[in-house]
């Protein structure tokens, strides 16, 4: 239990430190949300309307934008090799790397979320919705990610293709967040049934993205 | 202790790098694994740490932990040495220390290291030598009875090869086991050589 403890810490360390990605996710975040009123213009219901939607493709890209170093910098300095054979089962040590990526880019999303609905023109109550669809499913996202990070780590350039094949996996998550988050502003679905299978999509892949991930991992090692 | 294998084979990208090796280290005692550039002698220490797997033949632990894997009782000191430039030297350590089991003090181990001034330092700072130091430190850190080392005097200066040698001597007197690949001597009087590659394989069938 000790060693995945001094793992999450060190991750979350490195991710604050120079080179880290844990601001860049959000500051790229909150670039995506302040372009799109410049790319649509100042129509307010539409922004309102579509608010929902560029809050979850932006919190899509950000987090894709650091997966693919969660495993290929360990990979690199051949830190993975002493990572595999450590006392922790394999699967929970990158459980813990996925939990310290979460923490680091995920929630930093769910929290200026709230903020940046104000560009978008949604009011804070519905805000409250969508931020909270954000917490639900944003884990999904980097759980999903977790699969594509560990095939693509032995590739020099593996940031493509890992967005090629993490993202058609995240479609029912997009669904779903965004269905959730529009049904809880503009209705006429209630909030409940959206919400809980995109709940039920983060717990599914917090169980298959470690199985998958490890058993990549131990076979593109070889 | 001991720690055997029989005929054993490795596979890697399709091409046979070696097989029909064979070798049994007791307690305190060393092997030099040598042979010509891709012989197999990186693959087998990565076979023996269980991040290869292995074609044929066996490999196994007498009298060690039942519950652990071969890999889990042993070090593997690689090519690269597991340095994140973003943590000081110390806290380098201080988590591969945690990671792989604890048990020795931080602090001693990088004494005997050598960098013990250095210990606030960010690791991107360190020359290839001080890296090279600083995963030997965690050998000393974390006492796991087998040490599997690729080259370890590789970036290392003369004084620094005679300290490695001296805690070399120390683990084996400790009843430690060392398997070492090297082109040349590392400064172990009493290892046995295990010579790699006196054949060229073809592709595997």
């Amino acid at each position: 239990m000790s060693a995945l403890k001094a793992l999450l810490i060190r991750d979350m360390k490195l991710a604050f430190r120079v080179g880290g990605g844990a601001l860049i996710g959000a500051l790229f975040f909150l670039i995506v949300v302040v372009l799109t009123p410049f790319a649509i213009g100042p129509d307010l219901a539409l922004l309102s309307r579509i608010g929902p939607a560029i809050l979850w493709l932006g919190a899509l890209l950000a987090s894709l934008l650091t997966l693919d170093r969660l495993f290929a910098a360990d990979y690199e300095d051949g830190s993975l090799d002493l990572i595999m054979t450590g006392r922790a089962q394999l699967e929970l040590a990158i459980l813990t790397k996925a939990l310290a990526h979460w923490l680091t880019t995920g929630l930093p999303l769910v929290i200026i979320a709230p903020l940046l609905g104000l560009l978008l023109n949604i009011d804070l109550a519905a805000m409250k919705y969508v931020a909270l669809t954000l917490l639900a499913g944003t884990p999904a996202l980097t759980f999903i990610g977790l699969i594509g990070a560990a095939l693509s780590v032995t590739l020099r350039r593996g940031g493509l293709l890992l967005a090629v094949l993490v993202l058609p996996l995240t479609i029912p998550v997009l669904i779903f967040g965004v269905a959730a988050a529009n049904s809880a502003i503009i209705g006429p679905v209630p909030f409940g049934p959206p919400f809980t299978i995109l709940c039920g999509l983060s717990l599914a892949s917090l169980v298959i993205g470690p199985l998958a991930a490890a058993a990549a991992l131990r076979h593109g090692l070889e | 202790m001991r720690l055997w294998a029989e005929n054993l084979a490795c596979v890697r990208g399709g091409r046979r790098v070696f097989a029909g090796v064979g070798f049994a280290v007791g307690a305190g005692e060393a092997l030099l694994v040598t042979g010509r550039n891709g012989a197999g002698k990186s693959s087998l220490l990565r076979l023996i740490a269980g991040l290869v797997r292995h074609a044929e033949g066996r490999l196994g632990l007498d009298a060690g932990e039942a519950e652990l894997s071969i890999g889990e009782q042993a070090h593997y000191l690689g090519h690269q040495d597991a340095v994140k430039p973003s943590l000081s030297v110390a806290e380098n350590l201080v988590f591969w220390s945690a990671y792989l089991g604890g048990g020795g003090s931080c602090e001693a181990a990088l004494s005997a290291a050598g960098l013990s001034e250095l210990a606030e330092l960010p690791a991107a700072y360190l020359s290839a030598g001080q890296k090279r130091r600083l995963s030997i430190a965690r050998l000393i850190a974390v006492p796991r009875p087998i040490w599997l080392l690729d080259e370890p005097t590789s970036a290392l200066d003369a004084s620094a090869q005679s300290q490695l040698a001296a805690l070399m001597r120390t683990h084996l007197d400790g009843g430690g086991m060392i398997l070492a690949a090297a082109h040349g001597s590392i400064g172990l009087e009493r290892a046995r050589e295990l010579r790699l590659g006196f054949e060229e394989f073809g592709p595997a069938t």
